[in-house]
């Protein structure tokens, strides 16, 4: 799913490895990191994933507050616990990161995700496609004799399972967001 | 102050503004306008390397033997790139460094244009933080927040890349005290709810240890002045990482000596067997904590770290403390006297246990009177330069262990070395950086015969600026430390491990301009020593010793504390059996 996934092994027996000292299972985490939004800053936050061998399984970042110049980072990744610290760590280290705040662990959190999908297809697969699409409350935003381009804004789980439905009738084309997260309440 | 100038100018303005006297540098095309401008003034002296490499360490060795920030002044393309592993350097061993770099004209970025390198993307994983300047206007302020981050928090190197056309252009110059304050301010004083926690444990602890880093260094000589105070009242022993020797003084009653890979005995037995753990700055380095599941396995462990991801990154910690190493000492120190300066009686018996431990003598070594053994060259050298205010650079390999080992230190700042990154060819530039600060004292580097190759070049640096770096070269004709490696890991099968066709030193110093001599006998070396300290030019002393001396102690890779290898008690024999293979896939 990512880009940037190292695998473990390569340095699994080196003193270098920190990774199966503390070991419980992995974790899930919905990061966001609030930072300048100036040249580099993005290559700065993913050179530390990569560099360290962390994993990222979704980023997004756009400026949030224009006179501020402060973009917002939403990151999924994943470790242990020990591991989930030290990205933590690490993230608050770069010198243009205001903040970082950990959505799994403080408090309920949304997520929301924006997915476009192509399905080709004619007779009883497009009008089952169709009938899907209305059950998932997708938009459809293209269309063609032969094909859909529905959108759907929800959870990445969401959008994985529309996927999956389409596949057998003529998914042909896939772009999501990443996920965008925010905390709930004030 | 806002006055206009050429970004040229603003450069030498701001680092006057700074308090710089020195950079470390070497001309090119895209740093024309700034050497103008450094023709024209008397205020900051340049000292011009031959090696972009060189002028990092030798900035790194300024900073380390001062505590204020080394500045290099670099080419753009080759310069920059020269300079990348200085910089690794630096951000390995938290050394605060300021590195210019010149670049082609913003429009010409990216055009793939001549000597263009994509500067900011090579050395944004090896910089603290860097920037590309892309108009006259934000540089001078560009400028003093490099000096605010690279001497703030844990420092570290940063750089500034100037394109050409930004130097060249009129702008505002602005002061020091005319920007913002920066947000980036990280808290120097710890938690004292944890520091009280700390003190709790420090009444009751049996068997407590200091285990102190760079840190202490990097804090500045307060900070070693309340080390000292710390361990003297409570009366623990204390120990060290490479990194932070001379914080406690080696003539000091507590001290146990080096610890880690090349550590002595009783400092790695001490901390095996701990039942306290205070880690005052140092960073549980992988040279440190031998296997990590068997690290000190019953103690608690405190660690006082100004950089939070130090803090249970490799050892889970049960007090962790952010703050400046000395801020939380002298807080600890109040606390712990207010509290009424109290310890376990049962520290006598931990002392009893250490003294055993001591009793083995770990440093012991076959003493020859044909041969010189490097270890004794040492010796003479502490016996020959004791007293002295002197600073010691080294290169990296069994010669630099022999010198942690064997040379003592009194104070701070006295010692450089490139501990983190380990990279040869770091002392013989580090020493001259060294040495352009302080003018009038000794200065030695200890090198290796094939690291003190790799950047061999700066003698003329040397030798044009007048520093009388005195390199003592420790000359095995080998690759030591690899070869002891492939002596105990790759059955005595010595690939690639021994120089072959070295120079002439002594031929070699007289190429360059200066003197020097060769020693052989063990009888001339004292003669050689003096002959070398008394020099008032660059020396370089060639000591030919023992090729096949092992350094010992040693705790092999991915082996516990207790399980270190004692020098005398391997027979030559079994030598190449002592390390198991499950430890050789480890560095
Ligand atoms: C730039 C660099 N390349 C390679 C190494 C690996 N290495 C570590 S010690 C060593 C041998 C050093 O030989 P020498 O300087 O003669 O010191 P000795 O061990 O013989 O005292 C080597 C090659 C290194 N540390 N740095
Ligand atoms: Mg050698």
């Amino acid at each position: 799913m990512s880009a940037l996934k190292i695998e473990r092994g390569a340095s699994s027996h080196s003193a270098y490895d920190l990774r199966d000292y503390h070991a419980a299972g992995e974790e899930r985490h919905t990061l966001a990191v609030i930072v300048d939004n100036e040249a580099g800053v993005l290559a700065r936050v993913i050179g530390l994933f990569s560099g360290r061998g962390y994993n990222i399984d979704s980023l997004t970042v756009a400026e949030v507050d224009h006179t501020g110049h402060t973009s917002r980072i939403t990151l999924v990744t994943r470790g242990t616990p020990a591991v989930i610290e030290q990205i933590k760590a690490q993230l608050s280290r770069i010198i243009p990161v205001h903040e970082v705040h950990d959505l799994t662990v403080e408090g309920a959190s949304v997520e929301r995700e924006l997915g476009l999908f192509k399905v080709a297809g004619t007779g009883e697969k497009r009008v089952e496609a169709l009938r899907i699409s209305d059950i998932f409350r997708a938009n459809v935003v293209d269309s063609t004799l032969e094909s859909f381009v529905f959108e759907i804004t929800g959870t990445p789980e969401k959008l994985d399972a529309f996927a999956e439905l389409m596949r057998p009738l003529g998914l042909a084309e896939v772009a999501r967001t990443g996920v965008a997260a925010l905390s709930r309440g004030r | 102050m806002s006055r206009s100038m050429t970004g040229a100018r603003m450069v030498v303005e701001a680092l006057r503004d700074q308090g710089v006297d020195t950079v470390f540098g070497y001309p090119g095309g895209a740093v024309l306008p700034i050497y103008d401008e450094i023709f024209q003034q008397n205020d900051i002296k340049h000292i011009l390397v031959r090696h972009e490499q060189g002028a990092v360490h030798m900035a790194e060795g300024y900073a380390r033997s001062t505590g204020k920030p080394g500045v290099v002044l670099v080419t753009s393309g080759p310069g920059a790139t020269n300079a990348v592993t200085g910089l690794t350097d630096a951000l390995m061993d938290s050394i605060p460094l300021v590195v210019l770099t010149g670049q082609v004209p913003t429009f010409m970025i990216g055009t793939d244009g001549f000597q263009e390198a994509d500067t900011v993307g090579i050395t944004r994983p090896c910089t603290k933080h860097n920037w590309l300047v892309n108009d006259t206007d934000s540089l001078a302020e560009t400028l003093h927040r490099a000096f605010h981050v690279a001497t703030s928090g844990r420092p570290g190197p940063v750089l500034i890349d100037i394109p050409k056309d930004v130097q060249f252009a009129t702008g505002t110059y602005v002061g020091p005290k005319q920007i913002a304050p920066p947000r980036y301010q990280p808290p120097r004083k710890g938690d004292t709810a944890a520091i009280t926690r700390l003190v709790e444990l420090m009444e009751t602890a049996e068997r407590p240890v200091f285990y102190t880093g760079g840190g202490v260094i990097n804090s500045g000589p307060a900070a070693s002045q309340l080390l000292t105070e710390l361990v003297d009242a409570t009366g623990f022993p204390v120990t060290s990482t490479l990194m932070g020797l001379g914080a406690y003084p080696a003539s000091g009653k507590n001290w146990l000596g080096m610890l880690g890979m090349h550590g002595l005995y009783e400092a790695n037995m001490a901390m095996h067997g701990c039942d306290l753990m205070i880690n005052l700055g140092a960073r549980f380095d992988d040279r440190i904590t031998g296997r990590v599941a068997d690290f000190s396995p019953g103690s608690v462990k405190a660690h006082v770290d100004i950089d939070p991801s130090s803090i249970n990154k490799v050892i889970r910690v049960d007090v962790p403390i952010v703050g400046d190493v000395g801020h939380v000492l002298e807080d600890l120190l109040k606390i712990w006297k207010a509290r009424g300066r109290k310890t376990s009686p049962a520290l006598q018996q931990w002392w009893a246990q250490i003294e055993q431990w001591r009793a083995r003598n770990c440093l012991a070594y076959k003493r020859s009177d044909k041969l010189i053994k490097p270890q004794h060259a040492l010796e003479r050298l502490e016996a020959l330069t004791a007293g002295r205010d002197r600073y010691i650079t080294t290169e990296v390999g069994q010669h630099q262990m022999w010198a942690a080992q064997f040379l003592h230190f009194e104070g701070p700042n006295r010692w450089m070395t490139s501990g983190g990154l380990g990279t040869m060819g770091y002392g013989l530039p580090a020493s001259i950086g060294v040495q352009v600060a302080h003018p009038e004292a000794l200065v030695i580097n200890v090198a290796g015969d094939a690291s003190w190759l790799m950047n061999m070049q700066e003698m003329g640096t040397a030798v044009q600026f007048r520093a009388p770096v005195k390199q003592f070269i420790l000359n095995n004709e080998r690759l030591g430390m690899v070869r002891q490696w492939q002596q105990l890991l790759h059955g005595e099968r010595y690939s690639q491990s021994w120089s072959e066709s070295l120079p002439d030193f002594v031929k070699l110093a007289e190429a360059f301009g200066c003197k020097g001599r060769q020693v052989h006998e063990p009888g001339d070396l004292d003669d050689a020593i003096r002959e070398m300290i008394d020099s008032d030019c660059p020396f370089i002393l060639d000591v030919l010793v023992e090729k096949h001396e092992n350094c010992f102690p040693m705790i092999p890779s991915g082996k516990p504390h207790n399980e270190m290898l004692l020098g005398d008690e391997i027979a030559a024999d079994d030598i190449g059996t002592a390390i198991k293979s499950d430890g050789a896939v480890l560095v």
